[in-house]
């Protein structure tokens, strides 16, 4: 810790520089609420912190062309702040704003949530589900890839050293689509995901599914993007018959852990009970925003 | 290592200090600027007893590093009363007896100002989960938000027309 340095570049490659010359561990710091913890438990012992928050444009949510730009380190209060946002896309901002308390919420950020890489992390699933992309930095430019090939396992994620986030893009909604997060927690609040599930989806004019994605959380090393959870959705009106599919395909896709929170078989039948759920809203909110 | 300097405004005062770059705020406050009403609970933002407003926004100070209030406006728990005129929050904890040990009230009282400046009417559900992020041991958190709604019902009503 005494050899810790400090750093708040104000631009884009400014930061690369210092992540690319660090002498040993450099980390990324935006809002910090795990980083934090990390220092001071002794968990991560880095030789330097680069703070991206004074680099403009970091901070804050931009609509364009139809869909929503959020910065890497806008907090959760900002998001879940931003009326039109959570117009579009309820799902995102209500897993998003289910990260820690108010004091959390006022600094945690999305690209935090993700790279600090915890299989059970709220917003990930929320975001995979919305088609989200991340906007990934480094020494030869940007590149953009799909929220669900950052993560590759706990604690670890597919960025070079030597690059960051920067931003997320949400697409363009067609008509008649939402999105849906829930998880389960023993309690109603302050708690980590025991099991989560986002499901997005697009009906047409009768009501019928046309386009699903749908992501599960903390029942497997990363969150899971489930094809087969789609499939079931697809071409139905959410009947009975879809819903049995769905659940199936929830429980077929996990691959839990035994923990304090929640043994494996308690985790997969609950997978399949929150993907029910979750696309029940998100089949509503759909419908809802034709 | 050189240490940091940082300029700062805290309770509206301008503020500065020296800091190793992994200090958090929390260890800034308490140790540089002999801030001491902030309290150091659990370090890992789940207790509340630390927090703080950092330009309108609550966050637990061990949460941030102190390097970061660099440019920041803060407002601590010194700086709730006006001189020696308690806020009606912490009128209201003393009359509700919403404290006893007092070890989380600081946190407490920090996190009820953000959100009655947030939201001066909330329900009791509303403040019950903004206020979820600080752990009290003592008193069952019925008094506290007892204190909380009625101190908010206070401001409402002793508010002057049109502000």
């Amino acid at each position: 810790m005494s050899s810790l340095s400090y750093a708040a570049p104000a631009t884009v490659d400014e930061a690369i520089g210092l992540l690319a010359g660090a002498s040993g561990l450099a980390k990324v710091l935006s809002g910090g609420t795990d980083l934090l913890v990390q220092l001071r438990s002794g968990r991560t012992r880095p030789a330097l912190i680069v703070d991206t928050k004074k680099i403009p444009g970091i901070i804050g949510i931009r609509e364009v062309d139809g869909g929503f730009v959020i910065g890497a380190a806008t907090s959760g209060a900002m998001i879940g702040e931003h009326a039109a946002l959570a117009a579009v896309y309820p799902g995102v901002v209500e897993a998003t704003n289910l990260i820690g308390s108010t004091q959390v919420q006022g600094r945690a950020s999305l690209a935090g949530n993700l790279c600090n890489a915890s299989p059970a992390a709220d917003s990930v699933p929320a975001m995979i589900a919305a088609g989200a992309t991340a906007v990934i930095a480094g020494p030869k430019g940007r590149r953009t890839v799909p929220v669900e090939q950052v993560v590759t396992g706990p604690g670890r994620t597919s960025l070079a050293r030597d690059e960051f986030i920067v931003e997320f893009h949400l697409p363009k909604r067609a008509p008649r689509s939402a999105d849906a997060y829930l998880r389960f927690i023993p309690r109603t609040e302050m708690d980590i995901a025991v099991v989560g599930a986002g499901v997005n989806v697009t009906l047409d004019a009768a009501g019928v599914c046309t386009a699903a994605r749908v992501s599960l959380g903390a029942v497997a090393p990363t969150a899971l993007l489930v094809a087969d959870c789609a499939a079931a959705l697809v071409g139905s009106k959410l009947d009975e018959h879809a819903l049995a599919k769905l659940d199936l395909a929830a429980r077929d896709a996990c691959k839990p852990i035994d923990d304090k929170r929640g043994t494996i078989d308690f985790r997969i039948k609950v997978a399949g009970v929150l993907a029910r759920r979750a696309a029940a809203i998100a089949f509503e909110r759909a419908a809802a925003r034709s | 290592m050189s240490k940091i300097h940082v300029t700062t405004t805290v309770n509206g005062e301008p503020a500065e200090f020296l800091c190793q770059p992994g200090n958090s705020l929390l260890d800034a406050l308490r140790d540089d600027l002999n801030l001491t009403g902030s309290k150091e609970g659990c370090s890992s933002g789940d207790c509340g007893a630390c927090s703080v407003i950092v330009d309108g926004r609550l966050v637990c100070s061990c949460l941030m590093l102190a390097v970061e209030a660099e440019g920041k406006s803060i407002t601590t728990i010194e700086g709730i009363a006006n001189g020696d005129v308690l806020h009606p929050l912490q009128r209201k904890f003393l009359e509700h007896a919403a404290l006893q040990c007092g070890f989380c009230t600081p946190g407490f009282l920090v996190a009820a100002k953000a959100l009655l400046d947030h939201n001066p009417d909330p329900t009791e559900t509303e403040a019950r989960y903004w206020l979820a992020g600080n752990l009290c041991r003592c008193t069952g958190y019925d008094k506290i938000i007892r204190a909380v709604l009625d101190a908010a019902a206070e401001m409402r009503a002793g508010a002057p027309a049109g502000e």
